[in-house]
Order: structure tokens, then C-alpha cells, then sequence
């Protein structure tokens, strides 16, 4: 039998009794990253990074967490546990699994472009790899992300000499904390929505280094002796979830983006009807995946969530041993940023709203 | 083509009108200081106002681009195809980084490149793609692509084009639209002279395009979708309503200067020659005319008739048979003759009359017509032309009523033209403006259908399943064996919102995959609309409707309660066309 297998209630070790982010309530749950597809409500205990359970902690409650660091091995029934970054978000990990000489990896969601914010993805040699396929298309090869953010801050420029605000929507755990590291903090005041600002916090305890940030409502946005507030210079950062909600109201003349590994394809820009879109996403692009699976050396990988069809298809015309693998991932939050495509296939996004 | 690929990047990347507004003058301004540019600025004119060149190399090599250009094999080319929709945009985001090399101007790619190539044995074609590419800089490919492709529809309307070339002329946008028309016609290949005569001295321009024999812009109605009670208060009392019926024709303009006249469509085509019964009214004209209106078959009755008759008025499906014949026979002319509705009048013994308020224009028009009958009379001949006749009513309740006959009387519902208006330039997004000129068409006819197969959209919905059939039961519910019978294609009607639920629906009742089409197990109920619905032999349902789209998602309803083929049929005897 195989080492880790997809069951209904998520990913399982027979050999440790322990599951892999799983989508049911489990005795144990080894966490790869606090993301809400990968982390559900309800298991007994929850084992993650040490960087991910306080973000675990603010979206579950008052649950019970183990926690680990980066490398170091946890045995249960003579089966070796590690984590190792993955490079996705804050304490995101990859789940190396060693049972009597067999090493398997499960890759929960990651990048290999090191984002300056998390520990950038490390490459582990292994029999099985289980990997994402988020953005598993050759279509999608991200530029630099300097550039990126270089387009990003140049837009932002337009924007102050047109005297209207910056609304850029971003994932609030990560895509928004890669942001604020890497804008120009100089442009003018940065502005978070609730939801960011309370991650921001959890990063900058973690020792995460941010530009200073403050909520819609801080009384330094306030024009002196008046009523209004002037955002015509800020940054305003927001979870996607935000976009066209009354919340905007308050930012007087605004142009709004979002940035998303989604906008890459021009399709998935207009249709959203925002002005800009930013292709900056924090799963790995095609080469970026076919770098990572090649690394690790192994003979069998399991395609989960994202265009598996295509990548194990590909993958197996290649020689590789791949199969795909049924995972209830990537239809939670990383839907809500529009970073998803439909289960099993080389669709387009679903994005339901978030 | 670094200018032009970058001004393309600025359109496309982004939905804010005035951002793509300032690009456009941004790029215009900059031309036209700089005459080496014009070639290459009147080729960008072109593209935006919707010109198309032909096609210059087959999809099959854009294919075999992609496929040996990438290293990766056909199937994953194709999955990637679906993701984006686009064979100009997947294959610049497939094709490995290019080097960028030297500039060459967006009128020499056309001229000396891409227009030739069809000319071209296919290896030398695919051998000369294959080094271009290698040649642009990544970030000039997608523009590249497209100008093979020739979908260059970066989201900017003629209208936005017209404001920046009239505030880079300044001229004001009228002219600048007259200058427009025509230039984006298929095949043309615009000159500096072209973009000099856009932006340059007025006298020069007008003359060129008076010689030229250019219609006016036509102005187009606003749909009136609110409710009648709204009425009064927006609009005012119908008696501040110039109000006709709505036909179901062909929009055209007819003009006569000197001794030559001209028929344009509102595609800005020049149809002149398709409809040579329409020689004995231009004749009849007075030189310095243009009159706007419909064309209509219209077989007159023997009897004497006034100049607003409508006798003998006939189907569109009529004038359809009449539709795309370039030769037209002695025995069309006879069977299916056509006439000219009139209902404006933009210019008379020379004179642009188009500020003139719309009840002027209207007496106008009428003199005019009235004194061709007569000298027609006199000469014992009949013209093809009439004046569209008036409705008139105290309220807008009966006005509501005497649209209902708009059916039966094969029309699509009435017009209201505000008195005093001016003819203005395109279609103007009024908000309450009164100056308008409002169609205010009959509801749709509607059946609840079924939805059951899928297919992906193109543009802005590439890569979603946005394109759906529709089908009605093959009998009651109380019969025992029955069938779900295809009758209508749509894709309009659904918000963004409904269309990605749709897609995910979609994707979840997939029976199985045919291509491009999917079929499903039938969930979803829809109420279809349509205008119109004819008897057909070419469907399986027996029936064809006109402009079907979705009304309403009618989640509410089990697929069991949709309509049947019978209900839908009950239609073409209650006034269907």
C-alpha cells in the first residue's frame, strides 16, 4: 500500500495514523499552510510550522497545535515527520514523510521565486512527490516579479498625478504581506483593510519586516478641520472580497486592480472589470513546477488541485509515473483571489464570489 | 511597431475609459508631429475603428508555430488554447522570451511583411514567421499576433477613437467622424495622406470627404426599457415627442451630390449597387441631399397612395433573400422590389441641417417628399419612397397600447424623437437627457427552455462556458416518452456573477466533450427571449427564432415544467414573424 493515500476525509499515512490538510474533521492534522482550503475547522490536533499557528489559531479559535520548526523530525509509529519550507506564505511547509527507507513529500501550495517574506522553497529528494497544479499550463511563466512590482508602483504614480487613490485587492494571508514588502513605501501612506491588517500583525510578530500600514478609519488619513479624509496619494491593500462593497465608498476617486496569477490571461482581466490586473501569484508557474518535480528526484508524483489532467498527462509522456490524485483543495479562499480552476481540469477559473 | 505594441498594451491593460482615452491622444499627439509616423499612425486608425485585413497566414501555421515554436506537443498547446481563448494571445504567452531587434514601422510590417505573405509558398511563409518572432521583443508579440489574426479589438468603441483624433485635430467630433467613415473598410491600406487628412487643416479634409461622397455619422437610438409609468415624469407629455414606428429593415443613408448618388449602411458599407431600384428616386433628387432611414420591401398596391403609405409592406425575411446578392436580376426586382422609409433629412441643397431641431428636419423632409410625388405624378411615375408615418396619442398609456399592434404589423416597436433635438453622432448614453432618440422596442416573446449543451466563450469570456443551446420538451409532461428538442443558441443575458455559477454548473453535469461543445444533464432552466420566430425546415424543432438571449435565470423552476415544442409554436400563429 501506498505511504500517503487520498481517502475522503484528505490525504492519510496509514504507517503514522495521521492525515495531511485534511478536508474532514481527523484525529491528527498535519497542516501544511494556514490558507482555509488546506486548514479546516474541527480536527482533534492540528500539527504545523510554528509561523503558521498563530494565523491558525486567529481563523480556527481556541484549537489544539503542535508546532514545529523548518527541519525538525517529529516520529509517530516509527514514521519520520518534517516540515520544510515551501515558500508559499508564512509558515507554509512542505510535509516530508520517511517510513522504513520510503520518503514521501506532499508539497501543500508553493513557489520556488524566493518573495523576500517566507523561506523560500527547498527542493527534497524523494520516492513520491505529491505536488499542486495550480497554475499547471505552460501558458503561465511569470515575469520577474521585480517587474511586477515595478508596473505596480507605476500605476500607482499615474494614480497620485491624477489625484485619485490605489486600490490594489490581494489574497489578505500573503499575496497582500508580499506586497506591502516589496511597493515602494515611499509614494505615500499605505492603508490596509481589516482583514489584512490583522495578518500584517501576526507577520510583523513573526519578525517579517513591513512598511508601516493603518486602517481606513486611522485619524491621520483625516484632512485637518474637516469631516473628509484624503486618500489621493495612499495605497489602499483589500481582500478581493471587497471589490465593489460599499466599504470603497470612502476612498472618493480610486482606479482598482487586483493581483493575481490569474491575470495573466486577458480574459480573466476583463472580466473582472477592474482597471488593472497584476499576473503575481504565490503558487509556482509551469517551469517553476516542472523545475520543482524534477528536483526531487522522484519516480512517482501525484498531481493534486489545479490543471492535474494536463500536468500528469504531461508528465507521463515525459516517462514519469504520475497520476492524479482527488483533493478537495483550492475551491476555498485561493477561489475567492480567483486562483483556482475547476476540479480536475484544464478549465478556466470557476471564482465564485468571495 | 514598439510605438503601436505599447499603446496596445496600455489599451489592453485595463478597463478605465479615460485612461485609455489619454493613451489614445498620448499616441496621436505624438504622431502628428512627427510626419515619418503618419503611415504607421493611419494604419493604428484603422485598426482601432475596427478595420480588418485579410487573415495573412492560416490558423494551421499559427499552429505549427506554437507547437514547434514552444517544444510542446499539440494536446497541451490545445489545453492552453482553451485556458485563454485567443491564438494571438496563446501564442504569446506559449512561444519561448524573443530577443527584440531592429525597430521596424508598424507600416512597413504591413505593407512589405504580413500583407505579401499569402503570396508565399507555405515553407517560405512559416520560415519568415518563425525568424519575426524571434525577432520582437516579448512584449511585442501579442500586437504582433494580432495583426495576423486581425482581432484587434482592444475594448476602445469608434466613438473613443473619434474624441482622440478630434481633440488631437481639434476639430469638433462631428467632423472627425465624417472623416472616419469609410476608413476602417476591408482590404484598404491606409497612407500618411489618410492620417494627414484626419488631423490636419479643415478646408482640405471637408473637401475630401464631400468628394468622397461620405454619409453622415448616423445617430442611434437608446433602448427605453423603464416602465410606463416613469414616462411622464422623464420624458415629458408625448406631445414633446416626434413618434414613429420601429422598423424592421435595414438602416441606410441615401445621398445625392452632383449627379452621383450613394446608399450607405450603417456599417458604413457602400451598398448602392445592391439596390439599383432605388436609381429612379436618386435621379429624382435634388443634388446636396441626405436623407436617412430604413430600407424595406415594399411591394406597392395599384392604387393611388400617400406619401406616408405603408401598403404592401413585407417581412423582414424578405428583404433577407435580398441580402448579400451582389447581382441583382430583373426577376428580385419585380418579386421583391425595394422602398425607402424616410424619417430624416441631414442635408438639403448642400447644407448640413443636423443642429436644426428634429420637428424642422421633419417639415423639411416632408416638402421634400411631397414635391417628388408630385413631379413623379406629373411624369407618370411612382417612386420608392415614403415617409415614416407619425403615431400620435395624448398619453403614454395609449402609446403603450398602439405599440402592442407593432407586431402584427411586422414592426418592432415605436421611436420617439424629441422635438427639438439636434441629429446627433453615434449612440449617447443620456441618463435622463431628453434629446435623445429612444427606441422603445415590444417585449420579447419567451418560453422557459432548458439548457443543454456548452460551449466556451471568446474575448472577455474566453476559457468559460458562456455559450449555451437551448431546448423545449418534445410534449406535455402528462405524455409518457419525451425528448429535450435544441431550438436556440444564446450568450447574452447573464451578469458576470451568473456566468461563472453557470461555468461551474457546467463543468460539474458534463456528459461528455465534443471539441469545443459539451453536453449536459440537463439542471438549468431559462427564460428565453427572442423577437421574433419563423418556420423553419434547416431545425429539428421546425421553428427559428430571432436574437434569442437570457431574460431571467429561473432557478426556481425543475427542468420537468420547462416549455414544450407546442408552446413555442403557439407563438408563430400569435403574430410571430
Amino acid at each position: 500500500m501506498d505511504l500517503i493515500v487520498s481517502t475522503d476525509r484528505g490525504l492519510y499515512c496509514a504507517a503514522g495514523d495521521f492525515h495531511i490538510d485534511p478536508w474532514r474533521p481527523v484525529p491528527r492534522a498535519i497542516i501544511t499552510h494556514a490558507h482555509s482550503d488546506h486548514a479546516r475547522f474541527g480536527s482533534e490536533v492540528y500539527v504545523c510550522h510554528r509561523d503558521t499557528a498563530p494565523i491558525l489559531r486567529k481563523r480556527l479559535g481556541d484549537v489544539t497545535i503542535e508546532t514545529a520548526t523548518y527541519g525538525q523530525i517529529l516520529t509517530r509509529n516509527g514514521v519520520e515527520i518534517s516540515f520544510h519550507p515551501a515558500g508559499h506564505v508564512l509558515g507554509s511547509a512542505q510535509v516530508r514523510v520517511v517510513s522504513k527507507g520510503e520518503t514521501w513529500v506532499a508539497s501543500g501550495d508553493y513557489k520556488v521565486e524566493s518573495d523576500g517574506v517566507s523561506p523560500t522553497f527547498e527542493p527534497l529528494r524523494c520516492h513520491a512527490f505529491i505536488t499542486e497544479s495550480t497554475f499547471g499550463l505552460p501558458i503561465y511563466r511569470w515575469r520577474p516579479q521585480a517587474e511586477t512590482f515595478a508596473s505596480i508602483d507605476a500605476w500607482r504614480r499615474e494614480n497620485i498625478a491624477a489625484g485619485r487613490a490605489s486600490i490594489l485587492f490581494a489574497y489578505a494571508l500573503g499575496k497582500a504581506q508580499r506586497l506591502l514588502a516589496h511597493v515602494d513605501a515611499e509614494l505615500g501612506p499605505i492603508v490596509c483593510h481589516g482583514a489584512v491588517e490583522a495578518i500584517n500583525a501576526l507577520y510583523r510578530e513573526a519578525g517579517v519586516v513591513l512598511p508601516p500600514t493603518r486602517l481606513a478609519t486611522d485619524p491621520r488619513t483625516a484632512i485637518r478641520g474637516e469631516h473628509k479624509r484624503d486618500f489621493s496619494r495612499a495605497l489602499i491593500v483589500a481582500p478581493p472580497s471587497a471589490a465593489a462593497s460599499p466599504w470603497l465608498k470612502r476612498f472618493g476617486d480610486y482606479s482598482d486592480a487586483l493581483a493575481s496569477g490569474w491575470m495573466q490571461v486577458r480574459g480573466n482581466r476583463r472580466r473582472r472589470g477592474l482597471d488593472r490586473g497584476f499576473a503575481l501569484s504565490d503558487h509556482a508557474d509551469w517551469p517553476g513546477l516542472i523545475a520543482a518535480i524534477e528536483a526531487t528526484g522522484a519516480e512517482r508524483i501525484l498531481v493534486t488541485h489545479g490543471y492535474t489532467e494536463a500536468l500528469t498527462r504531461y508528465l507521463r509522456e515525459k516517462g514519469l509515473d504520475a497520476r492524479a490524485l482527488t483533493t478537495a483543495y483550492g475551491d476555498d479562499e485561493d477561489v475567492g483571489e480567483g486562483e483556482a480552476p475547476a476540479e480536475g481540469e484544464g478549465g478556466a477559473p470557476t471564482e465564485p464570489e468571495a | 511597431m514598439k510605438a503601436f505594441a505599447a499603446l496596445y498594451r496600455r489599451l489592453d491593460s485595463g478597463t478605465s475609459t479615460r485612461a485609455k482615452q489619454a493613451a489614445m491622444v498620448e499616441f496621436f499627439a505624438a504622431a502628428k508631429a512627427d510626419p515619418t509616423q503618419w503611415a504607421s499612425a493611419a494604419w493604428t486608425v484603422y485598426f482601432l475603428s475596427g478595420g480588418k485585413p485579410r487573415q495573412t497566414a492560416p490558423s494551421r501555421l499559427l499552429w505549427r508555430l506554437a507547437v514547434e515554436g514552444s517544444g510542446y506537443p499539440e494536446w497541451l498547446c490545445a489545453e492552453c488554447y482553451g485556458a485563454v481563448g485567443d491564438v494571438a494571445e496563446m501564442l504569446s504567452l506559449l512561444l519561448p522570451e524573443g530577443m527584440g531587434g531592429e525597430e521596424v514601422s508598424l507600416d512597413v510590417w504591413m505593407r512589405e511583411r504580413l500583407l505579401p505573405l499569402p503570396s508565399l509558398a507555405e515553407e517560405e511563409r512559416y520560415a519568415r514567421l518563425k525568424q519575426w518572432v524571434e525577432e520582437l521583443a516579448t512584449d511585442e508579440r501579442l500586437a504582433f499576433f494580432k495583426l495576423i489574426t486581425g482581432e484587434l479589438r482592444v475594448g476602445v468603441s469608434r466613438l473613443q477613437v473619434v474624441k482622440a483624433l478630434a481633440e488631437v485635430a481639434s476639430v469638433d467630433e462631428g467632423r472627425m467622424a465624417q472623416r472616419l467613415i469609410g476608413y476602417s473598410q476591408a482590404r484598404r491600406i491606409p497612407t500618411a495622406a489618410d492620417f494627414e487628412a484626419l488631423i490636419g487643416e479643415v478646408l482640405r479634409a471637408e473637401a475630401q470627404a464631400l468628394d468622397a461622397g461620405k454619409p453622415y455619422p448616423f445617430y442611434l437610438a437608446q433602448s427605453w426599457s423603464r416602465p410606463i409609468a416613469e414616462m411622464l415624469p422623464a420624458l415629458g407629455p408625448p406631445s414633446n415627442w416626434i413618434i414613429e414606428w420601429k422598423y424592421d429593415g435595414i438602416r441606410a443613408q441615401l445621398l445625392k451630390r452632383g449627379e452621383n448618388w450613394r446608399l450607405w449602411s450603417r456599417g458604413e458599407e457602400l451598398i448602392s449597387d445592391a439596390y439599383p431600384d432605388l436609381e429612379p428616386l436618386a435621379r429624382a433628387l435634388p443634388s446636396g441631399t441626405a436623407i436617412d432611414g430604413e430600407l424595406v420591401v415594399l411591394i406597392p398596391p395599384e392604387h393611388e397612395f400617400a406619401t406616408d403609405s405603408l401598403d404592401g409592406l413585407a417581412i423582414f425575411a424578405s428583404l433577407q433573400q435580398r441580402l448579400g446578392r451582389k447581382i441583382v436580376s430583373e426577376k428580385t426586382k419585380r418579386e421583391l422590389p425595394v422602398a425607402f422609409i424616410a424619417y430624416d433629412i441631414l442635408e438639403s441643397e448642400g447644407r448640413d441641417l443636423r443642429t436644426e431641431p428634429q420637428h424642422v428636419r421633419r417639415a423639411l423632409l416632408e416638402g421634400l417628399i411631397e414635391r417628388l410625388f408630385a413631379e413623379a405624378k406629373m411624369r407618370g411615375e411612382r417612386l420608392p419612397i415614403r415617409i415614416s408615418p407619425t403615431v400620435s396619442a395624448d398619453t403614454w398609456e395609449e402609446l403603450a397600447e398602439k405599440r402592442e399592434q407593432a407586431r402584427a404589423l411586422t414592426r418592432e416597436g415605436l421611436m420617439l424623437k424629441a422635438r427639438d433635438g439636434a441629429y446627433g453622432i453615434g449612440r449617447r448614453k443620456g441618463g435622463d437627457r431628453t434629446d435623445v432618440w429612444w427606441k422603445w422596442k415590444l417585449d420579447p416573446m419567451s418560453v422557459d427552455a432548458v439548457v443543454i449543451y456548452a460551449e466556451r466563450g471568446h474575448g472577455r469570456r474566453s476559457g468559460v462556458y458562456t455559450d449555451y443551446t437551448f431546448a423545449v420538451w418534445s410534449a406535455g409532461e402528462e405524455a409518457g416518452a419525451r425528448e429535450l428538442v435544441p431550438f436556440a443558441k444564446a450568450y447574452s443575458g447573464l451578469s458576470d456573477k451568473e456566468i461563472r455559477e453557470m461555468d461551474a454548473i457546467v463543468r460539474r453535469t458534463t456528459l461528455e466533450t465534443y471539441g469545443p461543445v459539451r453536453s449536459l444533464t440537463p439542471t438549468q432552466v431559462f427564460e428565453l427571449g427572442f423577437e421574433g420566430i419563423a418556420p423553419s425546415k434547416r431545425h429539428k424543432s421546425g421553428v427559428a427564432v430571432r436574437f434569442p438571449r437570457m431574460l431571467r435565470w429561473r432557478r426556481d423552476k425543475p427542468i420537468a415544467e420547462a416549455d414544450t415544442l407546442d408552446a413555442l409554436k403557439a407563438l408563430l400563429a400569435g403574430g410571430g414573424r
